[in-house]
């Protein structure tokens, strides 16, 4: 594992990943700090200038843009009480009420200190935890991936649906149909092409995520930009008060980041769950742990409920970059952005990344604390300048989202068919989120339809066609045994609230 | 009116998982992979009645949450104004070239959202692409057609 570290450490070291990964934090910060742009969005944008590096390079960027994009959706949840994501809703409790107090300032840097206290902590979990589950996962058999696909698909349609299950399943079985598309692997036989010669390789999995992320979010913030729901610009972006952290504040934060990085770890590492119940969970234990005066002030500025929930949530996004390293299943939707791209490198992540790229593997660990560290040094100081991007007209930020969806897209195949495609993509996705029909699920399932397909296929094969593959193994019938348990929890919870209502 | 919104997706749903069935089955196999226990075909058709059975529980089912969108609220006609431009915008590109298309593609995005800035909106729509074409096509080598910048000899 020493061995494995100074690799990771001497490509992440070299001046050009620094300053990959400072660029990445840079525009992850700005990007995520925009109200309805998450860090799918921030990293959907910089697929296309990846392409030009090599994959360790792009890989470290793109887990800069990343985690700027966490650290961004939290400032605008503080000051705005407009999470960019959901994994910052928790933040926005306590962060939001603390800005309206005058302590704006106080509350980013209280943010700031926790994040990076919750990434520290969890890229340290990483780098033990993800060697050994690689030599684990290596037993794994084509019959437990397919199992563990339906798995991680059932899991993010649970997670991530609001309570609408059968609306995220929808967009499962819609990313899979949208992967289906183009010539077969095995036969070469095209499918679904309608003789159209501009989708005989398939959709771009970039022109997706820009389709269903980034343009479809642009178009649905000109669409919602009257609605009265929007926040209202309540804190004052130019004075956010000192960044100080006195001496009590710390020591209620010390004992708050290594039980909440513990729990934001665990709940990231599992498929489908990732920052946002992570978050979420911790700042409920955290109001059960506490004592009883302060219990009393969460939910009117208590450090406690701003600190946990992120540092659950920078421990999520390192947790969920377990499964992606380890099994080549992505556990949340900005990890399967992630995934897409690798491919797109031509690097097959799974149990023998480990062996085959340990460059990869490492650096993109190593990458992870170092871009912890330098997003610290970049934004505690530059909060109060970086919280004055947030008064960016969105006359001009639209169209220029717009602009580098429609220019990435371009750039990569040179067709106008492309653009037509992602514009069409585009509409049916705003159309969609209007009634929450959530794109995350959609995304995992087109990167996982083609492997999913894959094992299918040798498990049918192996099993001469017989079904019986899904119970022959004790370790795939655990994993569908989860999954079936997943739907059963999901119905009676439905039908719990349903009866209680 | 939101209940049944939610309902007609799923219909519509139901009617295009119902036609993938139906090209999945029309997908053409070698003669000696028809009877093989995975063939071309074999994913699309699962997925296809996957598609049915979940779109047709959504719209057997009651909707446990009612989805509320106040469509007064909703900026319908600056939406379709922009999407028309991003049509227009691909219908020309390959003709007109990245520049004078991308930059009028800018240009009027803003004007049509109500900016009226004219030095700022010039800046940030041709000096702008200019700028960032410089950094395609002269820093990293991608190479971008250009018919109208050929014409007038800016480009080789």
């Amino acid at each position: 594992m020493i061995e494995g570290i100074l690799i990771g450490l001497t490509t992440a070291l070299t001046l050009q990943n620094i300053l990959m990964v400072m660029v990445g934090c840079f525009f992850g910060t700005i990007i995520g700090m925009l109200p309805g742009l998450g860090p799918m969005t921030a990293i959907a944008l910089m697929i296309p200038i990846t392409y030009g590096f090599d994959p360790a390079t792009g890989l470290i960027l793109m887990a800069g843009v990343y985690y700027g994009a966490v650290f961004g959706g939290s400032t605008s949840s503080i000051l705005l009480n407009a999470p960019g994501v959901p994994g910052t809703v928790a933040t926005s409790f306590d962060g939001y009420p603390m800005a309206q107090q005058g302590k704006a300032g106080k509350a980013l840097a209280i943010a700031a200190w926790s994040s990076f206290a919750g990434g520290t902590l969890s890229a340290i979990y990483l780098l033990f935890m993800a060697p050994s589950l690689s030599k684990v996962s290596l037993s794994f058999r084509s019959p437990d991936y397919f199992a563990l696909m339906i798995l991680g698909l059932t899991a993010i349609a649970a997670f991530s649906s609001k309570g609408q299950f059968l609306k995220a399943m929808m967009m499962v079985v819609l990313g899979l149909m949208l992967a289906s598309v183009g010539q077969d692997s095995l036969s070469d036989i095209t499918r679904f092409t309608f003789d159209n010669m501009n989708l005989t390789d398939g959709i771009s999995f970039v022109l997706v995520v820009m389709a269903t992320f980034a343009m479809s979010e642009a178009l649905t913030i000109i669409l919602k930009r009257n609605d009265p729901t929007s926040a209202a610009k309540q804190v004052s972006l130019t004075e956010l008060g000192s960044i100080k952290i006195n001496k009590e504040e710390r020591t209620k934060m010390y004992k708050t980041i290594p039980r909440s990085s513990i729990i934001g770890f665990l709940i990231g590492v599992l498929p489908g769950a990732g920052a946002t119940i992570a978050s979420f969970l911790a700042y409920g234990m955290e109001r059960n742990v506490v004592n009883d005066e302060e219990k009393e002030k969460f939910g009117k500025g208590s450090v406690n409920g701003l600190s946990a929930p992120e540092t659950a949530n920078n421990a999520a996004c390192s947790g969920s970059f377990v499964p992606m390293l380890t099994l080549g299943i992505p556990g949340s939707g900005t990890t399967a952005v992630m995934l897409g791209a690798l491919l797109g490198f031509g690097v097959q992540p799974g149990p023998r990344l480990y062996m085959t790229n340990p460059e990869i593997f490492w650096s993109i660990i190593m990458s992870m604390y170092i871009g912890m560290v330098i997003l610290l040094i970049l934004n505690l100081p530059l909060i109060p300048y970086i919280a004055r991007i947030l008064a960016v007209p969105k006359n001009y930020l639209i169209p220029l989202i717009l602009f580098f969806s429609v220019t990435g897209i371009y750039v990569m195949s040179f067709n106008n068919f492309d653009i037509y495609l992602m514009i069409g993509i585009a509409v049916v996705a705003t159309f969609l989120r209007l009634y929450d029909f959530p794109m995350p699920p959609l995304i995992l399932a087109f990167v996982l339809g083609g492997l999913m397909e894959e094992n299918l296929r040798r498990s049918l094969l192996l099993s001469n066609g017989s079904w019986e593959f899904l119970w022959d193994r004790a370790l795939t019938a655990c994993i569908l045994l989860t999954t079936i348990l997943i739907v059963i929890w999901h119905v009676y919870k439905t039908m719990f609230k349903k009866t209680k209502n | 009116m939101n209940i049944n919104t939610t309902k007609i997706i799923s219909l519509l749903f139901f009617i295009f998982s119902a036609f993938y069935l139906y090209t999945a089955y029309q997908i053409q196999v070698f003669a000696f992979d028809e009877n093989a226990p995975f063939n071309a075909r074999t994913f699309p058709i699962y997925l296809g009645y996957t598609g049915l059975f979940i779109s047709g529980l959504k719209i057997i089912l009651p909707e446990p949450n009612t989805i509320k969108v106040d469509h007064k609220n909703l900026e319908y006609k600056k939406t379709v104004i922009l999407i028309v431009i991003a049509i227009i915008y691909g219908a020309t590109i390959l003709k007109v070239g990245y520049f004078l298309t991308t930059s009028l593609f800018l240009f009027s995005s803003y004007y049509f959202l109500g900016e009226r800035r004219w030095v700022l909106m010039f800046l940030l729509s041709f000096p702008f692409v200019a700028a960032f074409m410089y950094l395609l096509h002269g820093v990293l080598d991608i190479y971008l057609r250009d018919p109208f910048l050929k014409s007038i000899g800016v480009m080789g």
